[in-house]
């Protein structure tokens, strides 16, 4: 008889969406005796948007999705699998017959994401049947020169946001002589709309483990930390799970493998600071001090974490490492642009039908990974942007979707390729409230070494706020450049070097909206609250005064059953009227 | 309560870099950081009581003030803030009847925090009560968010 897997995607994002439910209904199904089916739990496969969703996986090597799960579905998706049967109207993704989102997994490349949604992350013989830890084993046969080597080969870059070659930064850390040195795993993941490193942490976690023992080996360290940020507190269980049973395997801890090679890992959890995702502020806080970054050089790779040569890579460029070993430096070079090799996850959001995430091949077009794997947007109103690398990045418009994701590319439109987060905007959007969005954000975050970027943010911020609120002038988008120009220049780190580039971004392709802020004091997204103003359509208002009863400032006028009136200088814009009336009868101006 | 902050304190025996980690513990056990708390610290640690104030107050999780028995995060990320993160913030103020300063409520029940990023942008917007992660909310749905979360408490 065939042998049925149903898998529940319990990442922190099936969780919200409730699948802890669907988990304890399967549960209860199978206990009934009449489906003779295994049922397990796995995280994240990228499919955010149809969570709760459960993959069916036999061993006639049939795979299927089903997705927007209610608690009822299982029993009727139960029986139609008793019955051999696949189709669905829930089913999303089969690999044996037509399913509405079978582009999404097939235009994909997974390396990094090849175990997220497929294994049971805190079952380390799992991780160990999909050619877990024979990387390792291949790694501590070489040396380090030769793992060095072949990173470099790869063409390797790291995949934090600003791009640097892998295999030199290892190569800088490993020329330095210690008898003591440190591997870092960057897993403060801060930028808001970013969700890729929360789901390898949470998915796979012994892949960035394996990543970090190997990493250690080649540069000579034998102590590591993963520096976790608090927000993801499943992604540090499952860590913690993952360490220890790595110990018990004897793949950590003192003579790996019965080599002489010792390396133990620790994790530390954030407190709270975008700033610390910069590599000299987030061994200040390891240190258990203010994360505040200082100036390079010295690099981490001479004098990092207390002073010993430490080499830092985020979390996604871990999760290459034991593939790129594994299937050779050429295997990994030949995904890509000539500059920017292997593929790159991206956590898509917004206003875009298949939210969640992806992995694609660099050198794909931005159009493609938003209508072609994305789906396209998920509202009625058109794209307007997309929003690449978060509080460091940019706005990019439509007329620039032919960009190949490609580090170079990117930055060529002011945006950055960050480290993967993508809002996609429609025209119910405001990119002014969006700079003053990312503003705010950078300012608050900002940890005030620097003066510019200290009050040069907040500056910045108030002159958004003076704009957004009606009160702009037309000098302010020169102020705006000019201010933007000096913190760029005068910062000392990532922070504040980029924090301009939303407004920056903005300006250069949506000066228009600015200027209908400031000239004509209108909101085109009526996003702006205070630039809106309230009308009642005479031909639509029936009179029934619901809207004259709401008015906290009484400044509804009319007489019942006739057309009522609002008076402009008393209304506050609390939109109070526009919720009660039941005729849409009132406008948004 | 100091008995406590012995132990925790004791448990990183003077190791260099576990400051952060005790202030963690120590607000896990105390839902604070109060002044005499952090005055003990500096007494068992021998970090003085200006580093620990400085290293409380720089980053966001550390909490000087008293706090409501739950916190109730709600996610300023890009995705929710383009998805109407503001109104959510609202509406929340409004059924727990908090002012526009205010983020405990007066039977010290609810605390709100506004946190950058919980990581669910595919369910935006979104907010967590204690460890729950409640999602693709409207307004309209957070009163009765907050009174089902109520029942369950008083139930336990």
């Amino acid at each position: 008889m065939t042998k049925i897997q149903i898998k529940v995607g319990m990442a922190s994002c099936g969780l919200a969406a409730g699948a802890q439910l669907i988990y304890d209904e399967a549960k209860r199904l199978i206990a009934e005796d009449k489906y003779n089916f295994e049922l397990k739990h796995t995280a994240c496969n990228g499919m955010c948007h149809a969570e709760p969703l459960i993959e069916v996986v036999t061993d006639e090597g049939t795979d299927s999705v089903y997705g927007d799960l209610v608690l009822e579905d299982l029993e009727s998706i139960f029986s139609t699998l008793l019955e051999g049967e696949i189709s669905h109207p829930k089913l999303i993704y089969s690999n044996k017959i037509d399913a509405p989102e079978n582009y999404l997994l097939e235009s994909q490349t997974r390396i990094v994401l090849r175990n997220c949604g497929v294994i049971d992350p805190v079952i380390i013989d799992e991780y160990i049947a999909r050619d877990g830890y024979s990387a390792l084993k291949k790694a501590i046969s070489l040396t380090g020169e030769e793992i060095i080597n072949t990173i470099t080969d790869s063409g390797l870059r790291g995949r934090g946001g600003a791009g640097f070659p892998t295999g030199l930064k290892w190569r800088f850390a490993f020329n330095n002589k210690s008898d003591k040195k440190f591997v870092i795993c960057n897993a403060d993941e801060g930028d808001p709309g970013a969700f890729m490193d929360r789901s390898v942490l949470e998915g796979d976690p012994h892949a960035i483990i394996e990543g970090m023992i190997i990493g250690a080996y080649a540069i000579g360290a034998d102590e590591g930390y993963l520096y976790v940020r608090a927000e993801y507190p499943l992604a540090i269980k499952h860590l913690n799970i993952a360490i220890k049973q790595a110990e018990e395997r004897g793949f950590l801890g003192d003579k790996i493998l019965g080599s002489d090679f010792n390396f133990h890992l620790h994790i530390k959890e954030g407190a709270g600071a975008f700033v610390c995702g910069e590599e000299t502020a987030l061994m200040a806080s390891v240190e258990g001090k203010r994360g505040m970054p200082n100036l390079r050089p010295p690099f981490p790779a001479e004098s990092g974490l207390w002073q010993y040569p430490t080499n830092i890579n985020n979390v996604e460029t871990w999760a290459n490492i034991t593939w790129i070993i594994l299937n050779g430096a050429e295997e990994f070079a030949k995904l890509g642009t000539e500059k920017s090799k292997g593929t790159k996850v991206f956590a898509l959001a917004g206003k875009i039908r298949n939210s969640g995430l992806i992995e694609v091949p660099m050198g794909i077009t931005l159009k493609d990974v938003i209508y072609k794997v994305g789906g396209g947007m998920k509202t009625s109103s058109p794209f307007k942007a997309v929003q690449l690398g978060g509080p460091s990045g940019g706005c990019v418009p439509a007329s620039l979707l032919d960009t190949i994701v490609d580090y170079d590319s990117i930055s060529q439109t002011g945006a950055i390729m960050g480290s993967g987060g993508m809002v996609v905007m429609d025209y119910d959007t405001c990119m002014v409230d969006v700079a003053k969005f990312f503003l705010n954000f950078t300012q608050n975050e900002s940890c005030g070494k620097c003066t510019f970027c200290r009050i040069g943010t907040k500056r910045m911020l108030e002159i958004l706020e003076k704009i957004t609120s009606g009160r702009g002038e037309e000098k302010d988008i020169e102020t705006l450049e000019n201010l933007s120009e000096k913190i760029i220049t005068t910062s000392l780190c990532g922070l504040g070097q980029t924090a301009p580039n939303p407004v920056l971004t903005t300006l250069r392709y949506f000066r228009e909206e600015y200027e209908a802020h400031i000239v004509e004091k209108k909101c085109p997204a009526l996003v702006c609250t205070d630039l809106l103003t309230y009308h009642i359509i005479e031909d639509k208002c029936i009179g029934c005064t619901a809207c004259a009863r709401v008015c906290p400032t009484k400044c509804i006028s009319g007489q019942v059953k006739k057309a009522h009136l609002i008076d402009q200088d008393s209304c506050i814009k609390c939109g109070s009227c526009y919720k009660a009336c039941k005729f849409s009868a009132i406008e948004i101006r | 309560m100091s008995a406590n902050l012995n132990d925790i304190v004791a448990k990183y025996n003077n190791k260099k870099g576990s400051l952060i980690p005790i202030l963690q513990e120590v607000q896990r056990a105390e839902s604070y950081l109060s002044r005499e708390t952090i005055k003990t610290i500096s007494e068992l640690t021998n970090i003085p009581v200006a580093e620990i104030y400085g290293v409380a107050t720089f980053y966001s999780m550390f909490r000087l003030k008293p706090q409501g028995k739950y916190t109730i995060r709600i996610c300023k990320g890009t995705a929710c803030h383009v998805s109407g993160a503001k109104t959510i913030l609202e509406a929340l103020k409004e059924s727990l009847n908090l002012g526009a300063d205010e983020d405990t409520t007066q039977d010290n029940l609810f605390t709100i925090l506004e946190v950058a990023c919980l990581g669910c942008c595919s369910l935006a917007p979104v907010i967590m009560i204690e460890d729950k992660t409640y999602g693709k909310l409207t307004s309209a749905k957070i009163p009765q968010i907050i009174e089902s979360f109520k029942k369950e408490v008083n139930n336990d």
